[in-house]
């Protein structure tokens, strides 16, 4: 059998189409950002407007702006455009009832992921940056969410108190400052106004060192909102020697499967230049080296 | 109204490509095999009428060119529609209700292979409002099989359960294209097209060419044994709008086969030109087709899609059930347009 030959071909016309009253009113209006319908002699609103409805009823020639937004009757997400297609990304078709109209438009919807998509969805229209009179002058759909940004800013003077004032004030100096209530004797770090056990002000300071237990400790590894670090990072409870209650700072120094509870640490300083008053001045905690200190020595600061 | 039979029918096997065919080359074969079966020639031959699209071929005029299969010298009565040969069928049945003459040749050809089908269907789309977007085909589909999910009236195991059918279907029928034993549960893994569309919940896309002759009353007793009547024929449309109808249901089905007799008593089985799997689940609930109904024997559209020829084909197959004696009465469905907007529906019977 011989070869049969094969060649590209293209099929091209450059026509034209005359829009008349109807359509052609509703796409001018769209160079000038105006979404209409067009009333039908039942008194509906078709958007895009036609000239007879779906019963052969000539419509009315009266039209009516629309907001741009509406809602998505059914859809279909194509995760790979065709060359034809409106977006070179994935996107949706849809058929979305305008806010008004009694039928519904084919249009795309730039929703990113197809799990945002939802019949019943609300979307609102986004205009194409260049008009020319087509329905492409809508560039397409975006989803509306039922949210609105609702920042609270509020600036205030923080003023910390008189025991917490000298704590920050030890910090500044590279110290940790305890309070003690003479009666019970127990350290709180940092001080209080007063000793909650006994309910007497704890008004008496002690130094404590900077060396103490890790008694308990947690690894963050989920980013939140407002989180200065990059997760995975390890936070602990420190019990300084002589102190009765934990300070919580980093853990780190250490690889993240070898820190335990009873793990000895010591502050790790920021240079002194740089110190102010805060417990930033403490970069993190790190361990000593020395023995694990025993359970039974911090079980009652767990 | 007189009695109209179909005595004959010929289809080329549908395949993915046909090689070294231009439109005489597909029509040839099987007119002339149409209508040898019944030995009958051109010359006996009263109207001829064809369907087709020259979109497919990307070529004006090319059902003008496919007249050169035919013996068109003397000057036959011929005439076409830009529509699936059922269409053509539809209109040689008119024609014959005239009176002055007893056989109609009938005859589509779809070379589908030769172009990029989902876009050239977006031609069938309202020119301000949706071809500019670019609406595939498939993806027009898919927008319909969405709102039958989200109506609650099928599920995605469903439309794969009907391709999975239909293809089981096809391998008795050796002219179909797609055919086998598919796992349902192979299909709902594939990649979606166009959501909630599969690979496997559409249609393939095939090259083929089919013919039909048409007789009436007494002529057609004399040509077959069996003719295989045509009680009933009604086509109706809808609004071209996708955005004006309830695309989960099909009313225009539900009339059309109304008109055509349904009604009065159920059918043996029926031929649907569905070529997405959800446009069955859709068919068969507006014309009411219960479970005793044999669905697409053949396969249906699912197994065999060539563009202006399936819907021919769907009456081809139904009558050849009846010509054969296999089938007693018979449903023939044919749809056109974007999403089943216009819909022809003939009840078959043997006598």
């Amino acid at each position: 059998m011989s070869e049969i030959l094969s060649a590209p071909y293209v099929l091209e016309y450059t026509y034209t189409r005359s829009t008349g009253p109807v359509v052609g009113r509703f796409l001018e209006s769209l160079r000038y950002e105006v979404l209409e319908g067009v009333k039908t002699a039942d008194g509906r609103v078709l958007c895009p407007p036609l000239e007879y409805d779906e019963e052969g009823e000539p419509t009315t020639d009266e039209f009516v702006q629309l907001r741009p937004s509406g809602t998505v009757k059914t859809w279909s997400w194509v995760p790979e455009p065709r060359k034809g297609h409106p977006f070179d990304r994935p996107f949706a078709w849809a058929l979305i009832q305008i806010d008004g109209a009694h039928n519904a438009m084919v249009h795309a919807v730039d929703a990113g992921k197809a799990k945002r998509m939802q019949t019943g969805m609300r979307v609102r229209l986004r205009w194409a940056d260049e008009k020319h009179g087509t329905i492409r002058d809508i560039d397409c759909f975006e989803p509306m969410a039922p949210y609105l940004p609702s920042p609270v800013h509020l600036e205030y003077d923080v003023n910390p108190g008189k025991h917490y004032s000298a704590y920050l004030r030890g910090l500044q100096e590279g110290k940790l400052i305890g309070g003690r209530d003479p009666a019970a004797g127990k350290v709180y770090v940092p001080p209080r106004g007063a000793d909650p056990t006994t309910g007497n002000p704890t008004n008496e300071y002690v130094e404590v060192p900077d060396v103490g237990v890790l008694t308990t400790f947690t690894i963050i590894r989920i980013p939140f909102e407002g989180q200065k670090l990059k997760p995975p990072y390890c936070f602990g409870a420190i019990v300084l020697d002589g102190a009765d209650t934990p300070i919580y700072h980093l853990i780190s120094g250490v690889p993240h499967d070898e820190i335990r509870m009873g793990m000895r640490v010591k502050a790790k300083w920021k240079p002194q230049d740089e110190w102010e008053t805060s417990l930033e001045n403490i970069l993190y905690f790190e361990p000593t080296g020395e023995p694990d200190a025993l359970f039974d020595s911090y079980k009652e600061h767990l | 109204m007189r009695d109209v039979a179909i005595v004959s029918f010929s289809q080329l096997p549908s395949v993915k490509v046909i090689d070294a065919t231009d439109e005489a080359e597909l029509v040839q074969p099987v007119t002339s095999d149409a209508m040898e079966q019944v030995d009958l020639t051109q010359d006996d031959i009263g109207f001829t009428c064809s369907g087709s699209t020259d979109y497919l071929p990307g070529r004006p005029f090319s059902f003008v060119a496919a007249v050169d299969g035919l013996k068109a010298w003397p000057p036959i009565r011929e005439s076409h529609v830009e529509m699936d040969g059922a269409f053509a069928l539809y209109e040689a049945w008119v024609r014959l209700m005239h009176g002055d003459i007893d056989t109609a040749l009938v005859f589509s050809f779809g070379k589908s292979s030769l172009g990029p089908v989902p876009d050239i269907l977006n031609l069938q789309n309202d020119p301000y409002y949706v071809q500019p977007l670019g609406l595939d085909s498939i993806s027009a589909a898919a927008l319909q099989a969405q709102a039958m999910i989200d109506a609650g009236k099928a599920s995605e195991r469903d439309f794969a359960e009907v391709a999975a059918r239909s293809r089981k279907n096809a391998i008795g029928n050796p002219n179909a294209h797609i055919k086998g034993e598919f796992s349902v549960d192979e299909m709902l893994e594939e990649p979606y097209i166009s959501s909630p569309l599969r690979k496997s919940f559409c249609p393939p896309v095939s090259d083929s060419a089919a013919a039909i002759v048409l007789a009436v009353g007494d002529r057609a007793r004399k040509l077959v044994k069996r003719p295989a009547w045509i009680r009933g024929i009604d086509h109706r449309t809808e609004a071209h709008a996708l955005g004006q109808r309830d695309l989960t249901t099909s009313p225009s089905s539900t009339l059309a086969a109304e008109r055509a007799g349904l009604g009065q008593r159920s059918v043996d089985l029926a031929e649907l030109h569905a070529p997405f799997a959800h446009q069955e689940i859709i068919l068969r609930e507006a014309m009411g087709l219960g479970d005793d109904v044999n669905i697409n024997p053949s396969g249906g559209a699912l197994a065999a899609n060539s563009l202006m020829t399936a819907g021919l084909i769907r009456f081809g197959e139904a009558a050849s059930r009846i010509l054969s004696g296999d089938a007693g009465r018979a449903l023939a469905h044919t749809s056109n347009g974007v999403c089943l907007q216009h819909n022809l529906v003939a009840i078959l019977e043997g006598e």
